[in-house]
């Protein structure tokens, strides 16, 4: 497969590579380049990123000011404020696209598409996907189902709002809620494409690893960018499709009077004919999606941070082989561990043991894997560029939001912090923030591969501190309120006087999820102005090893204007020293994969 | 209201506007001459090193705060005889959890301020060690095993619902926005019920033609005898609901085509639970709170707040509609006489079918 690439390109290289001649649409919009079909993830991630973090804003002002006329929600909810009050149905309906956004749009669509598109053929030297035409209908499909998604919010009786989980009953009767009319319908189809579109770039990303890695680029080679990638696409191949039939199964119930879902139901004065069908059998499927989802939106996180951790530090990532060992086990448990997310949902106690026994073997990869981090620090010659910093604060918040997941993952202690604000506050750190860190990390870094220009690092320091004073303001109080029994997804606690004390709480995590907002202007400034007017960037601003900054600076599809390079050693040779202690290249502390072992040089037997 | 709220947008948009204008400063700063000035320098890499360190020691300042200012928010002493565990649980798990936390967080930040990089610093090249991995690999898996262990035997110790002796039966039934509670009557056994015979007064489908059914109670609070162990059936008419009993420690999902269930012994009677140090303490503190909103309330000409008084609640805790917010049953636990009295005063189901006819 490589052989054939590379004579294909070759015959290009001779009329000087820009033989087929690029219109508008074909370099912007209908492009099979991967470096293009990135930057399209990332836009359309960020635009929906900006749409769900401002649904979680007028969640937080109304839990703040419950119930209290505001000219936002006014402006922005329309007829679904009356008076600026805020609908009960519409808060649900915010909780669950907010959700549903930030889980698939942004971390699944925005950080894996990207940086699984960008790095996948740059990093192990390839000219483009596997297949670039099933890339671009990647993205388009992408596109297509974050608009039938965005075009929800439209309808008349509004969204989807029976919680990003869409369980059943609730989701299935149109009696149940308004959102589960039009709105669920819409969200239904628009995850079946999403699925559609993840499952195509997945196939992809894993065809490529295996198939186009350059000569001389053995798996052990990899850097871990490349393995969080390839093992999150493997994740995302097994799990997705089963979250499809489960919403094939629910719309069938829906649509068809099936009864896979629905039995005994009375609801409005009026008994269904649905009978036989368990509600707990969604919740299985589709946590059987659900929590690998957790991981394909994480391993890709933690693999940009293993990147640029070891580039900042100047050091090698200590303990490569156990990175890799824990990547895989934290893929194969992910998948046998979704039912603590039902542990009182009514299905067999037993299978609740089973399920605390392998939930808790998946936090020993996890705390392997922040030891590593922090031992790769230890020593180092640490640059700390916006990028690493906040891949520091990766590691903060998922050691933070982890290890409350301990206390989550015990069956026992579940029974009485499940669906609490607790719950919250853990996964908004452990998977929310730290991924979004991720992203943030990673276009801090490959911005100049990207764009070709640099990101001011002053705005980058700015927006990192506001983010991290912003971020552990809000979710470390909100543990607190959950530890006091206040239930997630409610719309108003005054209904609860023994809430009463909590609300001064409440509007102090408003108070930082706004400023948190609002320092997200300063990435969107950034980002923008330096697309057009950021300094232009050196071949390798960070001196870093990888295959992607050989390429000079040229944005060609095909990326290498000549030959390939061959890969000689693995991705994390820096500050390597020979025998008189001298950088194995004079005067540099790294040595990029593609030079060949120097006299006298022993390869690291990783 | 409204007006002060444009002004107060008002202003706080003129605010970010100064802002994102000094921002824009900061982002035309002198010291950049080409590329190499996007790149972190020895200045930068000195001053963010500090900073990690500021923030660390912010954080612990943040997480020490928490627990001695919201101290209070835990929830006070389990009123059940399996909560007593579950909270020793809850203790140990919490201290393990922020040793590790304030061990790992300090490490990293530490290094971060401690190996800040500087010119003419060599980076130690070291990527292995099996020792050291191996001991984190097995320090993690030791005290997960014991926190696993603990957990395991009380899991099935509490969710074994069959090992009471004479326990109380009671059915407690969801619906989209609200409780009942069904007592077995006399023969201490559920009628069968489902949806489908739901009809005038018989709301909660009991079924007529079973014996085991006709002195079954239906009631709108759920009483409960002190220390008499109690096995909850729950059913739901329509969606997915969850009977969240915080301050005993219980949690059962609620589903439609089937009966879940739940056990526990109520140890504490709800008079005594009121007048704990505790509760008597956050019902003051809860009721000051309410006070100054009544005063606001009344200011604006609203109706005030009642006060407070602490009673044990069953709230829904699965997003099921509109009103999930405000989907609550009151407890009472009682003394075996008093359980006894009220019990009197309820209405079989038998008679609620024969006055119904009339």
């Amino acid at each position: 497969m490589g052989q054939v690439i590379a004579a294909a390109t070759e015959h290009g290289h001779d009329d000087g590579h820009h033989h087929h001649k690029e219109t508008f649409v074909t370099k912007y919009i209908f492009s099979t380049d991967h470096k293009m079909i990135a930057k399209q993830y990332l836009i359309t991630g960020l635009i929906m990123g900006a749409i769900g973090i401002l649904m979680s804003v007028l969640m937080r002002m109304q839990i703040a000011n419950p119930e209290q006329p505001n000219v936002i929600f006014e402006a922005l909810l329309g007829k679904w404020a009356p008076g600026g009050v805020m609908d009960p149905n519409i808060y649900l309906a915010l909780v669950t696209i907010h959700g549903t956004i930030m889980v698939f749009f942004v971390l699944t669509a925005g950080l894996s598409g990207t940086f699984s598109n960008f790095l996948i053929p740059l990093q192990i030297g390839a000219r483009d996907m596997a297949s670039g035409f099933l890339n671009m209908v990647s993205y388009w499909l992408f596109f297509l189902s974050s608009a039938i998604m965005i075009s929800s919010l439209f309808v008349e009786l509004g969204p989807a709002a029976a919680g990003w989980t869409i369980y059943p009953p609730l989701s299935a009767v149109a009696k149940a809620m308004p959102g589960s009319g039009m709105g669920m319908t819409l969200w239904l189809v628009s995850m079946a494409i999403f699925i559609a579109s993840s499952l195509l770039g997945s196939l992809n990303y894993v065809v490529t690893v295996i198939n186009m890695r350059t000569k001389g680029m053995s798996m052990t080679r990899l850097p871990l960018t490349i393995w969080a990638f390839f093992v999150t696409a493997i994740i995302g191949v097994v799990s997705f499709p089963v979250l499809f039939a489960a919403a094939l199964l629910l719309i069938m119930d829906r649509s068809f009077g099936t009864s896979f879902f629905l039995s005994d139901i009375y609801i409005k004065g009026e008994v269904l004919a649905h009978q036989g069908g368990s509600p707990v059998l969604f919740e299985h499927l589709f946590w059987f999606l659900g929590h690998p989802e957790v991981y394909i939106v994480l391993l890709p996180a933690l693999g940009i941070t293993s990147e640029i951790i070891a580039t900042n530090s100047r050091k090698p990532i200590f303990g490569y082989r156990a990175m890799v060992a824990s990547i895989l086990a934290i893929a194969f448990l992910s998948t046998i561990v979704w039912g603590h997310h039902m542990f009182v949902s009514g299905m067999n106690p037993f299978l609740g043991s089973v399920f605390t026994f392998t939930t808790l073997l998946i936090a020993i990869p996890s705390a392997v894997k922040a030891f590593n981090y922090i031992t790769t620090l230890w020593k180092g010659n640490l640059q700390l560029n916006p990028a690493m910093l906040f891949s520091i604060g990766l590691v903060s918040t998922f050691i933070t939001g982890g290890l409350t997941g301990i206390i989550l993952g015990d069956s026992t202690l579940d029974i009485n912090v499940h669906d609490t604000y607790f719950v919250v506050a853990h996964f908004h750190l452990v998977m929310g923030i730290s991924a979004l860190y991720g992203l943030f990390a990673g276009v801090y870094h490959w911005f100049p591969k990207m764009f070709n220009k640099m990101m001011n690092k002053n705005l980058g320091y700015a927006h990192f501190w506001l983010t991290a004073i912003g971020a552990y303001g809000v979710f470390f109080p909100m543990h607190f309120i959950g530890m006091a029994g206040l239930p997630r997804r409610y719309y108003t606690n005054t209904n609860f006087p023994y809430f009463d004390d909590l609300a001064d709480t409440n509007q102090l995590i408003t108070y930082f999820a706004i400023a948190t907002a609002l320092a997200q202007l300063i990435f969107v400034y950034n980002f923008v102005k330096s697309i057009f007017y950021g300094k232009k960037a050196p071949a390798n601003p960070w001196k870093s090893n990888t295959l992607e900054w050989t390429t000079g600076d040229k944005h060609i599809h095909g990326n290498w204007d000549g030959p390939i390079p061959h890969v000689h050693r693995w991705a994390y040779d820096y500050s390597k020293v020979n025998e008189n202690g001298e950088y194995v290249i004079p005067g540099q502390d790294y040595t990029p994969q593609h030079i060949p072992l120097q006299d006298g040089e022993e390869e690291m037997n990783h | 209201m409204t007006a002060f709220l444009i002004i107060l947008i008002a202003a706080l948009f003129v605010i970010a506007l100064w802002q994102i204008s000094k921002i824009v400063q900061l982002g035309k700063s002198p010291e950049a001459n080409g590329a190499d000035g996007e790149i972190a320098n020895d200045a930068d890499n000195n001053r963010q090193g500090k900073y990690m360190l500021y923030f660390v020691i912010a954080m612990y300042v943040m997480m020490i705060a928490c627990f001695i200012g919201y101290q209070d928010y835990f929830l006070p002493d389990a009123a059940s005889a399996h909560g007593a565990e579950y909270d020793s649980l809850l203790l140990l798990t919490t201290v393990v959890i922020m040793i590790v936390q304030f061990l790992t967080q300090a490490l990293l930040h530490w290094f971060s301020y401690k190996y800040r990089g500087r010119k003419g610093q060599k980076a130690l090249f070291y990527a292995d060690n099996d020792r050291l991995e191996f001991i984190w690999t097995a320090i993690p898996v030791v005290v997960l095993a014991g926190l696993i262990l603990w957990g395991l035997f009380s899991w099935n110790d509490i969710m074994d619902v069959d090992k009471h002796e004479d326990p109380l039966v009671v059915e407690v039934y969801a619906y989209q926005f609200g409780w009942k509670v069904r007592y077995s009557g006399a023969d201490n056994t559920l009628g069968d019920a489902n949806v489908r015979f739901i009809e005038g007064a018989n709301i909660l489908g009991i079924d007529p033609t079973d014996a085991d059914g006709k002195d079954d109670m239906v009631a709108t609070e759920l009483h409960l005898p002190v220390n008499r162990p109690v096995v909850f059936n729950f059913r739901s008419q329509d969606v997915l609901h969850s009977a969240y009993m915080p301050h005993f420690r219980a949690q059962m999902n609620v589903v439609p085509g089937m009966v879940t269930k739940f056990s526990f012994t109520p140890t504490v009677t709800s008079e005594d639970y009121k007048s704990t140090e505790f509760m008597t303490e956050k019902v003051r503190k809860i009721n000051e709170i309410r006070r100054q909103k009544s005063k606001e309330l009344e200011a604006a000409g609203d109706v005030a707040l009642d006060p407070y008084e602490f009673e044990y609640y069953l709230l829904c805790n699965k997003i099921c509609g509109a009103s999930h917010y405000n989907m609550q049953m009151k407890i009472v636990v009682e003394s075996e006489e008093d359980y006894n009295k009220w019990l009197e005063t309820q209405t079989t189901f038998e008679t609620t079918l024969a006055n119904a006819e009339n």
